[in-house]
Formats: C-alpha cells, sequence, structure tokens
C-alpha cells in the first residue's frame, strides 16, 4: 500500500487545478500585458483569478496581489509593515516563536537592520493568547504576525480575537495563513486581519504561486523592481497559468471544505486515538484547535529520520522535526517552543492528511506505525536506560 | 529515498550485530540524546581478538547504518587494527554519506574506542 500523508509539506494538484492551467500553457499564451488579443485574454483570467480569490477571502480585489509563494507574501508583508513603521518612528514588531522561517528569518534580518523583535512564546499546546499579543504591544509596534495555524503542529491560533486586539491598538496584522487557507474557513473583514500569507500548493494548487493580502491603505513596499504589474507591487511577468490554477484550487478546496474537514477531523482523531495507544507517546498541539487532518506525535527513545526511512519502506510517506531529517544540530524550533525536550523532539512524527486520503490508509498507517516505533525502540540505548529505570520516560 | 547509497540502506534496513553484551569485556557509549544520536558498543574480547561485538543505537539512518558497518569492520579482528579504525574508513566501506550526515556517523568510531578504554580501565583494576 502506498500513502502520502505530507500533504502539509505540499499537495498533489487537482484535476481540476491541472485542468484550468492548461488552456495558458500553450493556447492562451498572451503577456498580460500585451494590448493584442492573447494579451488580453490572459489579463482577463489573471482579473477573473484575483476575483476568486478576493471573494473567498472576502476582501476586494484590489486587495490581492500575486506572489511567487508563501515565502515571498511572508517576507512582503512583514517588510512592508516594517518600512510603514519606520516612517512613523515605530520599530518594533511582535510575532512568535513557532511562526515559519520565512517569517522568522526575515524578523532577523529586521533586527539586523534596527529594529526590535519580540517573540512570543507558545503555550504547551500550541496555541499565543490575544491577550499574551495585547501586553507586548507598545507604543512603537508596528506589526503584530502571527499564523494562522502552525505548519508542524497543526495548531490553529485565535486570529479573530488578535485582530480584534491589534485593530484596537491601531497596529497592523499579518498572519500567515498558509497552512489554513482552503481548510478553514477564512474572512479577513470578520477576522479584522490587514495582512495575510497564502500558497496555492498547500491546497492541491501549483507550486510557485502564492498570494499577498493586503487591506486597502495598507501600502506595499516592493521587493521585485520592473514593470508595472501588480499594481506596481510586485514585477514581473505573470505565471498565468499558475495563478488561474490556485484559483480554481482555492475555489475547489472552499466549495468542499464543510465535508472535506468533517471527514479529516473523524480520520485525524482516527489516527490520534490510535497512535495514543503507543506507551510514552504524546500528541503534539492542541487535541482540537488544530488543522482537519494534522497528527504529530512525539515518540520516546527514537530518532524521527531512521522511523521515516522505515515508514517510508513500507509505502508511507511522512515528515518528522528531527534535527537529523534537516541537518540541523536541533530538532524542530516548533516541538522546542511548545516546551518538548530535545531528545523528545527529536522522536516526531508528523503525518498530514488531505481529502484525497482514504480510511484504508488511516488503517495502514495504524498497523504499520507501532511495531516500527517498536523495533526502532529494540535497538535504542535511550529506550532501554528508560525502561529498566536508569533514566526517566519524559513522557 | 536517493539520500542514501545502496550500502547504507542494506545496513539500515539489515543491521548486523544489533543486541547487548550482558557480559562484555568493554562497553562504550558516546553522544547524547540532545543532540539526536547515541551509540552504545558492547565488546567481547579474548586475548587480543574481538570475538563478539553488538550495539545498540539511537539515531538518524546514517547514525544506525555506520554503527552496523563499524562492528562487521572490527568483528573478528585484533586490538592493533581495531585502534586504528577511522570514521573516514566507516565512511568509505558505506560507498559515502551525504556532507551533513558525516557528524552521525563519527560516533560509530568514538563508540568503539571508548569501549576499547573501558576495556583496558577494567584490565588495568583487575590487575591491582
Ligand atoms: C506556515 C508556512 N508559511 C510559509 C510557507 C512557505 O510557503 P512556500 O513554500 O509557498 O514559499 C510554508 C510552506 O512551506 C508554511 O507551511
Ligand atoms: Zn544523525
Amino acid at each position: 500500500m502506498f500513502v502520502y500523508a505530507d500533504n502539509a509539506a505540499t499537495t498533489k494538484m487537482s484535476r481540476a487545478a491541472v485542468e484550468a492551467m492548461l488552456p495558458y500553457l500553450d493556447e492562451a499564451y498572451g503577456n498580460p500585458s500585451s494590448l493584442h488579443t492573447a494579451g488580453q485574454r490572459a489579463s482577463a483570467a489573471v482579473q477573473s483569478a484575483r476575483n476568486t480569490v478576493a471573494e473567498l477571502l472576502h476582501a476586494d480585489p484590489k486587495e490581492i496581489i500575486f506572489t511567487s509563494g508563501g515565502s515571498e507574501a511572508d517576507n512582503q508583508a512583514i517588510l512592508s509593515a516594517a518600512a510603514l513603521g519606520a516612517k512613523h518612528g515605530k520599530k518594533h514588531l511582535i510575532s512568535t516563536a513557532f511562526e515559519h522561517h520565512a517569517v522568522l528569518h526575515t524578523l532577523r534580518k529586521l533586527e539586523k537592520d534596527g529594529y526590535e523583535v519580540t517573540l512570543l512564546p507558545v503555550h504547551e499546546n500550541g496555541i499565543v493568547t490575544a491577550e499574551e499579543v495585547a501586553a507586548a504591544i507598545r507604543d512603537d509596534t508596528c506589526l503584530v504576525s502571527v499564523m494562522f495555524a502552525n505548519n508542524e503542529i497543526g495548531s490553529i491560533q485565535p486570529i479573530g480575537e488578535i485582530g480584534a486586539v491589534c485593530r484596537k491598538r491601531g497596529v497592523l496584522f499579518h498572519t500567515d495563513a498558509v497552512q489554513a487557507v482552503g481548510h478553514v474557513p477564512i474572512d479577513v473583514q470578520a477576522l479584522q486581519v490587514d495582512l495575510l500569507s497564502l500558497s496555492a500548493h498547500k491546497f492541491h494548487g501549483p507550486k510557485g504561486v502564492g498570494v499577498l493580502y493586503a487591506r486597502r491603505g495598507v501600502l506595499l513596499t516592493s521587493l521585485i523592481e520592473g514593470g508595472a504589474q501588480e499594481r506596481g507591487k510586485r514585477a514581473g511577468t505573470e505565471n498565468v497559468p499558475g495563478i488561474v490554477s490556485a484559483a480554481a484550487a482555492l475555489r475547489e478546496s472552499c466549495d468542499h471544505m464543510a465535508e472535506t474537514s468533517a471527514r479529516l477531523i473523524r480520520l485525524g482523531n482516527k489516527l490520534i486515538d490510535g497512535l495514543r495507544t503507543v506507551p510514552h507517546a504524546a500528541l503534539n498541539g492542541d487535541a482540537v484547535q488544530r488543522l482537519p487532518g494534522n497528527v504529530n506525535f512525539c515518540f520516546e527513545g527514537i530518532e524521527g529520520e531512521s522511523l521515516l526511512l522505515l515508514l517510508d519502506q513500507r509505502g508511507i510517506e511522512a515528515s518528522s522535526g528531527s534535527a537529523c531529517t534537516s541537518g540541523a544540530l536541533d530538532p524542530s524550533h516548533v516541538l522546542l517552543a511548545i516546551g518538548r525536550p530535545h531528545e523528545v523532539a527529536h522522536g516526531s512524527l508528523r503525518l498530514s492528511l488531505s481529502r484525497y486520503t482514504t480510511e484504508e490508509e488511516v488503517d495502514y498507517m495504524l498497523s504499520e506505525i507501532p511495531p516500527v516505533v517498536e523495533y526502532l525502540r529494540e535497538m535504542s540505548p535511550v529506550w532501554k536506560d528508560m525502561e529498566r529505570g536508569v533514566k526517566p520516560h519524559l513522557l | 529515498m536517493a539520500l542514501y547509497s545502496e550500502k547504507v540502506m542494506d545496513h539500515f534496513l539489515h543491521p548486523r550485530n544489533v543486541g547487548e553484551i550482558p557480559d562484555a569485556d568493554g562497553v562504550g557509549e558516546v553522544g547524547n540524546a540532545k543532540c539526536g544520536d547515541i551509540m552504545k558498543i558492547y565488546l567481547k574480547i579474548d586475548g587480543d581478538i574481538i570475538t563478539d561485538v553488538k550495539f545498540n543505537t539511537f539515531g538518524c539512518g546514517s547514525a544506525i547504518a555506520s554503527s552496523s558497518m563499524a562492528t562487521e569492520m572490527i568483528k573478528g579482528k585484533p586490538l592493533s587494527e581495531v585502534k586504528k579504525l577511522t570514521n573516514q574508513a566507516v565512511t568509505e566501506a558505506l560507498d559515502g554519506l551525504p556532507a551533513h550526515k558525516i557528524h552521525c556517523s563519527v560516533l560509530a568510531e568514538e563508540a568503539i574506542q571508548s569501549a576499547l578504554e573501558d576495556y583496558r580501565r577494567r584490565q588495568e583494576e583487575a590487575e591491582q
């Protein structure tokens, strides 16, 4: 059996998304900036895609700019807010310790440029509260950036409450919604979000296409200079096939969101309940406030990369926050942020489902994973020390 | 996955000499759980020869495969030869490792040297 359970990394493109893109590859291949018919057809397609994305986020089409992905959208949102803040002498930014590196590394760059950054700690369940955000806001704060849902542990943040706090205090609010868009309902107006990033390949759209929503009146800084595409905020000939396909994928995901999420919550809970029977294992992230289909566990006494390799041999493709999977020396900053000790964080496993995941696949994972964990524990000196009482169990 | 050579995958999937030796003559443990790789080696030594060796490893594919390969390389060998075992030799025997994985394999060499030291210490204690 083959199970792709790494949908938080990327998803398979849907049929609808593939088909939406095809005509714009070799038929309607004009440059949207060209005056002729072919160009205008491409331009209309991009505009239509913009309208679709705007409608689904409850935004205005003028508030949507297409980017090369989630990372670019994150970079541009943060750098824009920082530039706006600097004009008023406001050079303090607030974010959280468990953001994606597209956010964290952009903030680090700003720190080198003389900005001050506060990274809020994250609770054990992977959630930051609006009260904590409120308490961190200062007179010179120019941006709060809190991810909608965490990419590793799936915990969903109280975005509406944080939005309300920021609006009240007159601080711009950005959310990296890359993992959430297309999976949970999002209304940028109701949530009082000023800036939002999304990425098409996380909801069965193409890779290399993202969106930055910027509320009217929030002046963006252009990261790429050149032509006047995207209202002068993002130069470069538009990725027409990708943009059209991204909008089609988003439409499809939103159309099926209710049924998909009900199914994925059920399948995810089945996986969670099954994996909980493994001794000395623990779910990472909040049990309820989490993305449908995100399952993230720590198994004590084993290391994640060897777990992934053995699961891959059995046809299960997943991911881990262990140091050795990334070539880094530290395990995932997300797992450390929620308080997992290093030795436990190395033994993490993320299974992320999609609307293509079947019940049989879930059952298969439940039959394969526990014995693999046990096999690795049997050769682990750490596990043996714990079982013999030489070292304490941490989970 | 094409991350590792066939040799590495073979030793990772079918590790040789996994286990413990309760009455080992030398035991070495290196690494720590914090950094993600720990290796424990048990040696049985008769005269000058490693007659048996077993290992337990907590770690990635590279760590497990190099543990397995290293134990194969020292089994039945005289101590004089074992002392000269280098991480590079283990890596070469595995047909190489990705650059960022070399540090995981260093443990194999270190664990063996640590077990040899333990053996020497025990010998000295026995003599006294
Ligand atoms: C939370 C989050 N932010 C940003 C990104 C980056 O998106 P992209 O791969 O489209 O640049 C990802 C995906 O890897 C993500 O999960
Ligand atoms: Zn390693």
